[in-house]
This record gives C-alpha cells, sequence and structure tokens, in this order.
C-alpha cells in the first residue's frame, strides 16, 4: 500500500468525524451480572490488600482465610447460578462488548477453577505441620518474604511471630486472572489474563518457609521463562492482529475462513499474508503450550514444582493448567478451526513427544515433587490428544478430564505435605520407603491418588483417559490413542513403583515422620479422594455435564 | 515511508531480545531483553493500527505497557531478593535443583 493511501485513512476518518458532530460517544455495555464470578473475585482480593494494611497484625490471618474462602464459595455458587439460568447452554453469548465469552466450557473450567482453589485454600491456611516456633504457629509461607534467609531479620521476624498473610489475596488475584483466562474472546483480553495469573504465581513461588533458596531458585526460573513465554504470545497476538486487522476472536475467525464481508483495502493487503497468519499462530500456541508444560516449552516444570512451596504448587499444577486448557481449546476451536489441518502434524507431534517424553524421564525421578511434575508433563500430553480430536467430544471429554485430575492433584500436593522430617518436607523419595508400616491411612490415600494419576479403572483417572482416548480414536486420531496407552503403561511403573516402595520395602531407622493435620488439609484430601473414587465409580453424570457444557459460543 | 519497515524493524528487535534472552547470563540483563521483546511487540502493533486505521492496536500498545510497568514489579522484586540471599544474580549459579 503507498504511502499516501495509508495517510488518508486517517485523514479522512478525522474527517467525517468533523463533519458529524451530532454522533455522540457511545458508553459500553457490561453485563456485570453474568461477570460476577469473577468481580467477586477480584473484588475481595482488592479488600484482601486493604485488610493487610489496616487490620491488626495478630486478626489478619483469620480475616484472610475467611475472606479467601467467603470470595471462592460465592464466586461458585455465582457460576451455579449462571448455568442453571441457562447461559452455559441456550443463553450462551458473549459478553462486555465482545470481550469475555459466557458459555458453557467458559463456566465448566470456571466452576472446576473454583473448587480446586478452594480445596487449595485449606492447604494455604495449614498451621499445625511445622512445629511452633516461639509460641506461635505457623504455615508454609516464609516469615517474612523480603528478609535474607538466615539473616538475624529473618530471625527477629520468625520470634515475632509475623505469617506472610498476603498469600491469600494474592492467590485470589491469580484465581481472578484464570477465571477470565478460558473465557476471554479478544486476544487482547487473553494477554491480560494471562499476565494477572502468572504474575502472582511467580510471587507466591518464591515465600517458602523452609527451603528458601530453591523456593526463589524456582521463582527466578519461572518468572523469567514466563516473561520469554509471554513475550512470544504478545508477538504472536501482534502478527494475528495485522493479519485480521481486528483482537476479536470471531472477526478473526471469519478472516481465516475468508467468509468476511467487508474488506477494506488495507485488509485485503494483508489477508493474503499467510506468513502474518502461520507465525501469528504458531507464536500465541508458543504462549499457552509453556503454560501447559507440554514438552518443548516444559523446562521450568520440574524446578518450578520442586522448588515453589507444596501448597503452592498443588494450586498452580492443578489450576493453572484447567485454565490453559480452557484457553488453548477456545483458540483452537473458536479462532483458527480454518487452520486446524495447517496445525495438525504440528500438534501430533507436540502431543507424542509430551506424553511419551513426560513418562520416560519420571522414571529417573528421585523427588516426589519432580515425579508428580513429569507425571503432569505427561498429562499435558494426554489432554493434548483430546484437544486434538476436534470434534464436540473431544472438547467434553478436556473438559471432564481437566475436572478429574485437578482435584487428584490438589490431593497429592497435600500428602507431600504431611510427611516430613527436620528439615521441612522430605521429597527424597528414599525416605518414603516403608512409609506404609509406618502410616498405612497416608499411604493407602496417596495410593489412591497414585493409581488414579495411572488410570486405573474404578478411579477418576481411568474414566478421564478413557474419554479422551475415545475422542481422540472417534476423531481421526487412532495414532495418537496407541503412543497414548504405550505412555500411560510407562508412567503406570513409575507409579507403582512409588506405591511398592512405600508397602513392601522395609522402613529406615531415621525415617520421615507423618505430621498430624488440621481439619483443613484432611477436608483437601478427603475431598481429593471422594472426587477420585466418585469421578471412577460413577463418572455418567460429570460426563453428561460436560458434554451439555461442550459448546463454544462464537 | 512504507509501514513495512517498522514491521522489519520491530522483528528485528524481538529477535535481539530473544537471542538476548538465551544467551546473557544476568538475570536482571535477561529481564531487560525480555521488556525489549516487549517494546518490539509494541511497536508492531502501533505499526499495524497504522496500516489497518484502526485504533486497538494503539490500545494494546498501553495495555502491554502497563503490563511490563507490573512485570517489572514482580521480577525486580525476585531477582533482587535471590540477589541479596546469594550475592550473585547469574541465573547459571541458580542451580540447585538441577537433576
Amino acid at each position: 500500500m503507498s504511502a499516501t493511501a495509508v495517510h488518508s485513512l486517517w485523514t479522512m476518518a478525522g474527517g467525517v468525524t468533523s463533519a458529524a458532530p451530532d454522533e455522540k460517544f457511545k458508553a459500553p455495555v457490561i453485563e456485570y451480572t453474568q461477570l460476577t464470578p469473577v468481580l467477586i473475585v477480584i473484588g475481595v482480593a482488592v479488600l484482601g490488600v486493604l485488610v493487610e494494611a489496616f487490620v491488626p497484625r495478630r486478626a489478619r490471618y483469620y480475616t484472610q482465610v475467611f475472606l479467601a474462602v467467603a470470595a471462592l464459595v460465592a464466586a461458585f455458587a455465582a457460576v451455579i447460578g449462571l448455568a442453571a439460568a441457562g447461559y452455559g447452554t441456550t443463553k450462551a453469548h458473549i459478553a462486555a462488548m465482545g470481550a469475555i465469552a459466557v458459555d458453557g466450557p467458559a463456566l465448566f473450567l470456571q466452576g472446576t477453577i473454583l473448587l480446586t482453589s478452594l480445596v487449595a485454600v485449606f492447604t494455604f491456611a495449614e498451621r499445625r505441620l511445622d512445629p511452633e516456633s516461639h509460641g506461635s504457629r505457623v504455615d508454609s509461607f516464609a516469615a517474612q518474604a523480603a528478609s535474607v534467609p538466615g539473616s538475624d531479620s529473618e530471625k527477629a521476624a520468625v520470634k515475632a511471630g509475623f505469617t506472610t498473610t498476603e498469600v491469600f489475596p494474592l492467590l485470589l488475584f491469580a484465581v481472578a486472572g484464570m477465571l477470565v483466562f478460558p473465557a476471554a474472546n479478544d486476544l487482547l483480553t487473553l494477554f491480560v489474563a494471562l499476565e494477572v495469573f502468572s504474575l502472582p504465581l511467580y510471587l507466591l513461588c518464591a515465600v517458602a518457609r523452609r527451603k528458601r533458596l530453591m523456593s526463589q531458585e524456582a521463582a527466578v526460573k519461572y518468572f523469567l521463562l514466563g516473561a520469554f513465554s509471554s513475550a512470544f504470545l504478545l508477538f504472536g497476538i501482534a502478527l494475528l492482529y495485522g493479519y485480521a486487522g481486528s483482537v476479536s476472536y470471531a472477526q478473526i475467525a471469519t478472516v481465516v475462513d475468508g467468509s468476511i464481508q467487508q474488506i477494506d483495502p488495507a485488509l485485503a493487503d494483508t489477508m493474503g499474508n499467510d506468513v502474518l497468519l502461520l507465525i501469528g499462530g504458531a507464536m500465541i500456541l508458543t504462549g499457552l503450550l509453556f503454560k501447559v508444560g507440554a514438552v518443548p516449552f516444559h523446562m521450568w516444570t520440574p524446578d518450578v514444582y520442586q522448588g515453589a512451596p507444596t501448597p503452592v504448587t498443588g494450586f498452580m499444577a492443578a489450576a493453572t493448567k484447567v485454565a490453559a486448557f480452557g484457553a488453548l481449546l477456545r483458540l483452537l476451536y473458536v479462532v483458527l478451526p480454518g487452520l486446524t489441518w495447517d496445525l495438525r502434524p504440528v500438534m501430533w507431534g507436540i502431543a507424542i513427544v509430551t506424553m511419551v517424553g513426560g513418562a520416560i524421564v519420571a522414571i529417573t525421578q528421585t523427588d516426589i515433587k519432580r515425579l508428580l511434575a513429569y507425571s503432569s508433563i505427561a498429562h499435558a500430553g494426554f489432554i493434548l490428544a483430546g484437544v486434538i480430536a476436534a470434534t464436540p467430544q473431544g472438547i467434553s471429554s478436556v473438559l471432564f478430564y481437566l475436572a478429574t485430575y485437578s482435584f487428584v492433584t490438589v490431593g497429592a500436593f497435600a500428602v507431600v505435605t504431611l510427611v516430613r522430617d527436620a528439615g521441612g518436607e522430605a521429597t527424597h523419595l528414599s525416605k518414603w520407603a516403608g512409609l506404609g508400616r509406618r502410616s498405612p491411612l497416608v499411604a493407602a490415600v496417596f495410593a489412591v491418588f497414585l493409581l488414579a494419576f495411572a488410570g486405573i479403572p474404578l478411579t477418576s483417572g481411568f474414566s478421564g483417559k478413557f474419554a479422551v482416548f475415545k475422542a481422540a480414536a472417534e476423531g481421526g486420531a487412532s495414532g495418537l490413542v496407541v503412543v497414548g496407552v504405550i505412555s500411560s503403561a510407562i508412567a503406570a511403573f513409575f507409579y507403582i513403583r512409588v506405591i511398592v516402595l512405600m508397602f513392601f520395602s522395609e522402613p529406615k531407622a531415621d525415617g520421615p515422620t507423618v505430621a498430624v493435620p488440621s481439619p483443613l488439609t484432611m477436608t483437601t484430601i478427603a475431598v481429593g479422594v471422594a472426587v477420585t473414587l466418585v469421578l471412577g465409580l460413577a463418572p455418567q453424570y460429570f460426563l453428561d455435564l460436560a458434554s451439555q457444557a461442550g459448546v463454544f459460543v462464537r | 515511508m512504507n509501514p513495512v519497515n517498522y514491521l522489519y524493524l520491530a522483528a528485528l528487535l524481538f529477535t535481539i531480545g530473544a537471542a538476548g534472552v538465551l544467551i546473557r547470563r544476568n538475570a536482571i540483563v535477561v529481564f531487560m531483553c525480555v521488556e525489549l521483546m516487549l517494546n518490539a511487540c509494541n511497536l508492531a502493533f502501533v505499526t499495524f493500527s497504522r496500516m489497518h486505521g484502526n485504533l486497538d492496536g494503539q490500545i494494546i500498545a498501553f495495555f502491554t505497557m502497563v503490563v511490563a510497568a507490573a512485570e517489572v514489579v514482580v521480577g525486580l522484586a525476585i531477582i533482587v531478593s535471590l540477589f541479596r540471599s546469594r550475592h550473585s544474580a547469574s541465573v547459571d549459579d541458580a542451580s540447585l535443583m538441577k537433576l
């Protein structure tokens, strides 16, 4: 396009506005009632910041825990209310001037994120695992995150009985971002939501009470790689915006499949340039696949899962994955269905290396948190197999799998917080030897979670995996199913190995002790076990729910 | 001047930033390279906005600036706390968790 033509776009537009001074600026219409889940969580998070500023230190912990739990329960009630009013099915539409979709997948995933966050908050609030220090109960978070580990200022903070109650507002901000992420209906909202949930997570990783050097290291790695990947996402957004002249999902979809009605000269110029579309789409996918931890972009996962405080790891592993897969599904099904065939080989390759790579590397791990991290990578591969299916069953099976997986993950990491020695959590696998003899109940519960991860029948892992593989096979991806089943078998090996280690080897004399938790962590673990068994024994109701919810609004 | 030239410049800046992230070893410098990548995105947004004659891209550039500022706050807090406990901001030194 020539320079004068470009210039005329601006001068002409200016002329038109000055010619019609009567035309008033129209205020945007925002459907506040349909956005209540997000608004409640953000509002209470802001309130939590004020609590930090104004409430006396003694009362902060109880105030923050109460606020966080109340916010998540209220937001979940709001999601249920919206779903009951039909916004998930018949009344599904796009709210807030095209920025947010209120539809089945969005509500289903928001409900899942809120419930997992609710049980994760209980592990955040747990204060009976560590021995009391200077007469006050402490949780998993540093007395004062700003003080250098081992310094005098840290000792003074511990002695004064400080606790980092800021973790609760941070968690709520992260949840708010995660609620928007799978519902985002334009690329700008997608990017802002990504940052809103990532930034609090970077901070949460850095504030462990024990092993803080590792925790800070995890935070730096997560932050640098996360910022790197979000820069890729943003450049991809810029290229797609350049291709379609808009960041709205609907508009981009019409430009991609060529059904757009009005084409101005500038759009005609960029529309013909497939390089913008292909590179832009690939870069956005890179950003999202980083967040789900798929294999070429998984480097951060083991280090961050190991270094972060275990309650944060559980929350992050479950809720981030749900949110990121929601956004990935919406992007592939709403924005880029026209690219399905171009992306298919790439997505196949990523799914295969993710499943196989995660399962194989997990075998060599000696740390329980790293092992669960690689297992989460393998699970990301299984979910990707369902994402690739490109059928309505693909969507609903992925929704169901995410619901099953997130509760198992939060529960498993909650059990990891219980097994402790003098240095805090005993995460080395050799310490877990003979745990089943010493505390059969904890070992049995952990075995249930491991069997669910492995996908043994009668657990939720089996029904989830079955749904995903069935959808993938029907969607023409039988090759993926074969690879998936083989890597499930490999993965089952190291899950069973941990079970054998717990039950059939002699406990060591200097082994770890199992802390008796307060009812908070007990609730988390009990909910995890209950969901695992219910979704394993009677999954039909929830499968129906997921398939009702599995239609994206366009 | 043809606006496409600015796109080439944006791609070049983005590549310099990405290469810097991969090559440099100081966490602060790595972080500055990420900021360079975000600014390259801004340049691309503004250029496309000019080409298409709508304002979306310019608005997005503002959002990107706000996000980048928030990221600086969080990032510097994390990097400074790492530096204070280790007296080094090198990303190679942070290797407690190697396999």
